[in-house]
């Protein structure tokens, strides 16, 4: 029997409670266009969810060649139909009315429409030229996470063996490179080790920097649904905002910001001290445990309760929780990767869970999150900072084994040095050593740091900028050429999400204009740069997606995200599957690890690691030393204060974050109706007695200072920790009068304009949560609400004078429970 | 004085200059984030060799303590921040970069081998305060080799080739 609900007022939908080892009920969500209903559909196309990281399998409806609905794909392992607030909306955001129907290129100062051989011509002829006159290291590329990995393999060939740069990487940067690195660094290899199923078998849930019911609502449905069944399991949170997950926790640890690997050290401490610890596990299957009990013999939660501001007593009972638990899964995301010591800090997770021997078992497991949906596929294509397939850049033989494949000689793949990440890109773009950057589906001009450097760099007469998006957005106004984009739905690909769960997406409808997939765009431009491979012949011998991903197959082969038994066809199944899936297991691979840790050996992981502290390298020799036997390394890390700290003119902690409601830079989700009207405008948070210490209250409009530069907004009053300001991420310009920049008035909106520029030296991630601030009241708030949700973190102390957040009849969806198993279709 | 002291001493002297260019690196090169961000906290490390070195001088006859307060970079460091901030565009910063991370090197790589020199005396006259110290103490300065050795070898295709 379907059921309807309000999806922005109810963002998570109704509960189908389940017991431990049990599997998942089945609840299909759907969100057809008003007016239109099942017999209207003539076509169900598969995909999954484009606006975050969880994978959620859905059909995409078509009726009259446009996109009139989605619907939750029963069957599949990620989501078993159900489907968050983003996806069930965000789909309109393709038929926006501002979409780029043709090329633009910079004519007089003005960016003007043009045809795509001139748009094309004026790239090649910037490319050829930088290179006859600078080299390939003039030239640098910057991605996305919400490509294609046929896209993502296509740029990686292009800029490594193609053009010769080591200057590419993705945006992916800024959302999951701490969660590769930490990987790496512990297993020797990128790759989740755990699954979404562990979520069915926990009965201890541990969540570090994870706010998992904004940023993968599914998941937490999935959770929820654990929570209201039979023997639930417990939760330990991590963060400094109440999270609906903290409100759940049977401990909540709200630190102050920057002090993870302080906390992380003290829970360390006590597990040990407690002997709550897997001897057998340690023995057989790590090294580095006496160095790691070495390093936190003197971190007591006392010591720890100095530097985080929590007390120690709670510090204690969450080591209790997580050490008395017999099937652990712990979750990290951005509250630890773009904090202070990021990597350090979820290495130390990975750390707790091997100690306590959680991990190949059911409900034993890390899951090392990411924040993009394609996030993965940037990582194994080597379009993020490594080597396709997951290869070890100072491995000579992997390096010779690559350039078999793409028939080059070894010395034309870039491997002197590890690739460049993003951060530094724009450090030699503003330096002037990169001359030509070309920026494919991302934003830097609201995503980075530090945004007047940013506009800055990006805006210089001797940097040539190429931009492909599918609006005008904030970069692609400071752009010398403008490409337009197809986008999901509008082209075919394949992407994975962060259990290693691979799942097509098929082009449902055309693009708008002259938009093209930018897969087609690539090959478009590698065509025209007339690469060769070392037989003369042409370097990319691929012509539309199947090819591509045959192609990347090769190229995974024999390597730990071995894509080979998979196909187009058996991905149009019901159900993604998860990497590895050889002939060995041609079902793919649940968990990792199930058996031993197996890509730690010198010859086959992929990095040999880094200094936690410095990001230096670590050498073969040193790693053959360390790890002959290709065991976990437990690494252990000293904590360091913070770089930029509170003092009398910043007193404030400053944190940004992604909330429920929108996505990157809102590119799509500011386009949405429903999800634009649930959060229109950028807030700012502050505790109780934190407002009332400067005087302030609900409504008021406030400005965010930092040495950087400062923002507007309203003040929501909510239960965040005291002395910090909490600021969402990804309001930007492009729905300002002023379109790219803060208006005249000098009132910023984005909150990059007070980010610092800090990056953690190993995984190269920004430090997005590690500013000092300060508060200053521009006008009272008179009755003003700040446009901020009711539903999530930024729920109101004093919830009886703020209305709720609802979405009213145009949010409405259904869902039905009653399906039989994998009978959605 | 004796062996052990003269190398006190060189130490103390090492891990000062160690402590003071690392802060002036960061100073120098603040458009260059990482670096000054790692500077300044591997600088904190030869600040701690330093009082160690300066509370362990006393039982060799050696009055170090004189020298433990954070050395000043005087009143030019406004100046300098300014001026690595006016020249952050310009590509030839790049080579003074380099510049002060192989100087960096090589003061580590002195007081490496200075800290060897001293546990190997350690050991041979089974000192376990001087052993102590230096096992404390060396491997910090180790990471701080590896450190620059990884920037240079990271950033020099990249500035020696885009001049």
């Amino acid at each position: 029997m379907p059921r309807e609900s309000d999806r922005i007022a109810h963002p998570w939908g109704a509960r189908t409670p389940y017991g431990p080892g049990r599997p998942w009920p089945v609840r299909v969500d759907s969100f057809l266009q008003p007016g239109m209903s099942a017999e209207h559909i003539e076509r169900w196309v598969p995909t999954a969810s484009l606006l975050h990281s969880n994978g959620d399998a859905m059909d995409i409806a078509v009726a009259d060649g446009r996109i009139v609905g989605v619907r939750g794909r029963a069957g599949d392992r990620v989501n078993r139909g159900r489907l968050g607030p983003k996806d069930l909306f965000g789909w309109q955001a393709n038929h926006a009315t501002d979409r780029l129907t043709t090329p633009l290129v910079r004519d007089g100062g003005e960016l003007v429409a043009c045809d795509w051989d001139i748009a094309m011509a004026r790239i090649v002829t910037a490319a050829k030229s930088l290179l006859g006159e600078r080299g390939p290291g003039a030239i640098g590329f910057y991605t996305s996470g919400q490509l294609f990995l046929e896209e993502y393999y296509t740029l990686a060939v292009i800029a490594r063996a193609g053009i010769g740069t080591n200057h590419l990487d993705g945006n992916t940067r800024l959302c999951t490179a701490t969660a590769a690195e930490a990987l790496k660094e512990t297993f020797g290899c990128d790759g989740q080790p755990a699954s979404y199923a562990d979520v069915d078998h926990a009965d201890v849930i541990a969540l570090f920097g994870h706010n998992m019911a904004e940023t993968q609502p599914v998941l937490w449905m999935r959770a929820l649904d654990r929570l209201e069944g039979p023997e639930p399991p417990r939760l330990v949170c991590v963060d400094p905002r109440p999270t609906p997950a903290a409100r759940c926790a049977t401990v909540h640890l709200a630190p102050r910001a920057g002090t993870n690997v302080a906390l992380l050290n003290a829970l360390l401490h006590e597990i040990i001290r407690t002997d709550r610890i897997d001897r057998d596990y340690i023995d057989a299957r790590t090294v580095g445990f006496d160095e790691l009990a070495a390093q936190v013999a003197t971190c007591t939660p006392a010591w720890a309760a100095g530097i985080c501001d929590v007390p120690a007593r709670k510090i204690e009972h969450a080591a209790e929780v997580l050490g008395e638990a017999e099937r652990l899964l712990s979750t990290v995301l951005q509250g630890v990767y773009q904090s202070h010591q990021a990597t350090a800090a979820a290495v130390q997770v990975n750390n707790l869970q091997l100690i306590r021997g959680m991990l190949g078992r059911p409900g034993c497991g890390v899951l090392q999150m990411n924040g993009q949906p394609t996030a993965e596929n940037t990582r194994e294509c080597g379009a993020d900072g490594d080597l396709p397939g997951f290869r070890n850049w100072q491995n000579d033989r992997h390096v010779t084994d690559l350039a078999e494949i793409w028939n080059v000689e070894p010395t034309r793949i870039p491997h002197y040095a590890p690739p460049t990440p993003a951060m530094q890109i724009f450090r030699y773009a503003e330096q002037g050593s990169i001359r030509m950057l070309w920026i494919s589906g991302t934003n830097p001009a609201v995503s980075l740091p530090d945004l007047a450097r940013i506009r800055s760099i990006l805006g210089q007469e001797r940097l040539f900028t190429v931009v492909q998006d599918l609006f005008l957005t904030e970069t692609a106004q400071l752009a010398d050429v403008v490409m337009p984009a197809a986008t999901w739905g509008e082209k075919t690909g394949t992407f994975t999400n962060a259990d290693r769960t691979v799942h097509l997406s098929d082009k449902a409808v055309d693009p708008p204009g002259e938009a093209r997939p930018d897969l087609d765009i690539f090959l478009d431009f590698a065509r025209r740069m007339d690469f060769r491979d070392r037989d003369e012949r042409p370097l990319i011998a691929w012509h539309d997606p199947e090819s591509a991903f045959e192609a990347w197959k090769r190229c995974s082969e024999g390597r730990p995200c071995d894509y080979t038994g998979l196909t187009y066809d058996r991905l149009r199944g019901d159900s993604g599957i998860q990497w590895p899936c050889t002939a060995q297991a041609p079902d793919g691979t649940e968990r990792l690890y199930t058996g031993g840790i197996t890509w730690a050996a010198p010859d086959v992981c992929e990095t040999y690691g880094r200094d936690l502290v410095t990001g230096a390298a670590v050498s073969e020799t040193e790693y053959r030393a360390l790890n002959p036997d290709g065991r976990a390394v437990l690494k252990a890390a000293e904590y360091l204060p913070p770089h930029e700290d509170t003092d009398d003119e910043y007193p404030l902690q400053l944190n940004t974050g992604r909330t429920l409601y929108h996505f990157h830079t809102r590119t799509k989700t500011g386009r949405v109706p429903q999800l634009n009207a649930a959060a229109p405008d950028v807030w700012v948070e502050l505790s109780p007695s934190e407002a009332s210490r400067h005087g302030l209250a609900e409504g008021d409009l406030v400005e965010v200072t930092s040495p950087r530069g400062s923002l507007r907004g309203r003040l929501r009053i909510t239960g965040i920790r005291d002395g910090m300001v909490f600021v969402p991420f990804h309001y930007g310009y492009w729905d300002t009068p002023a379109g790219d920049q803060p208006g005249a008035d000098g009132g910023g909106r984005a909150a990059n304009e007070t980010t610092v520029t800090d990056w953690d030296p190993a995984s190269k991630q920004p430090l997005f949560k590690t500013a000092a601030a300060r508060l200053t009241l521009i006008a009272p708030g008179d009755g003003a609400i700040a446009p901020a949700p009711t539903t999530g973190a930024s729920a109101p102390v004093h919830p009886r004078t703020i209305p709720p957040t609802i979405g009213g009849p145009a949010a409405v969806a259904v869902h039905t429970t009653d399906v039989l198993e994998g009978g959605a279709r | 004085m004796t062996g052990i002291a003269i190398t006190l001493r060189a130490l103390h002297d090492g891990e000062r200059r160690m402590e003071h260019d690392l802060l002036a690196a960061a100073e120098r090169h603040r458009a260059d984030h990482e670096i000054r961000h790692v500077a300044t906290d591997v600088a904190r490390w030869s600040h701690e060799h330093v009082e160690r070195l300066a509370h362990a001088a006393s039982h060799y006859g050696l009055d170090l303590a004189q020298h433990v307060d954070h050395p000043s970079l005087g009143r030019w460091t406004t100046l300098r921040e300014k001026t690595a901030e006016a020249l952050g565009r310009r590509p030839e910063t790049g080579l003074v970069l380099l510049h002060d991370l192989r100087d960096l090197h090589l003061t580590a790589t002195e007081n490496s081998l200075n800290w060897e020199m001293l546990a190997q005396t350690a050991k041979a006259t089974r000192d376990s305060r001087l052993l102590d110290l230096a096992t404390a103490c060396h491997p910090q300065t180790l990471r701080q080799m590896r450190w620059t050795n990884t920037m240079i070898k990271t950033l020099a295709p990249q500035l020696l080739t885009c001049m």
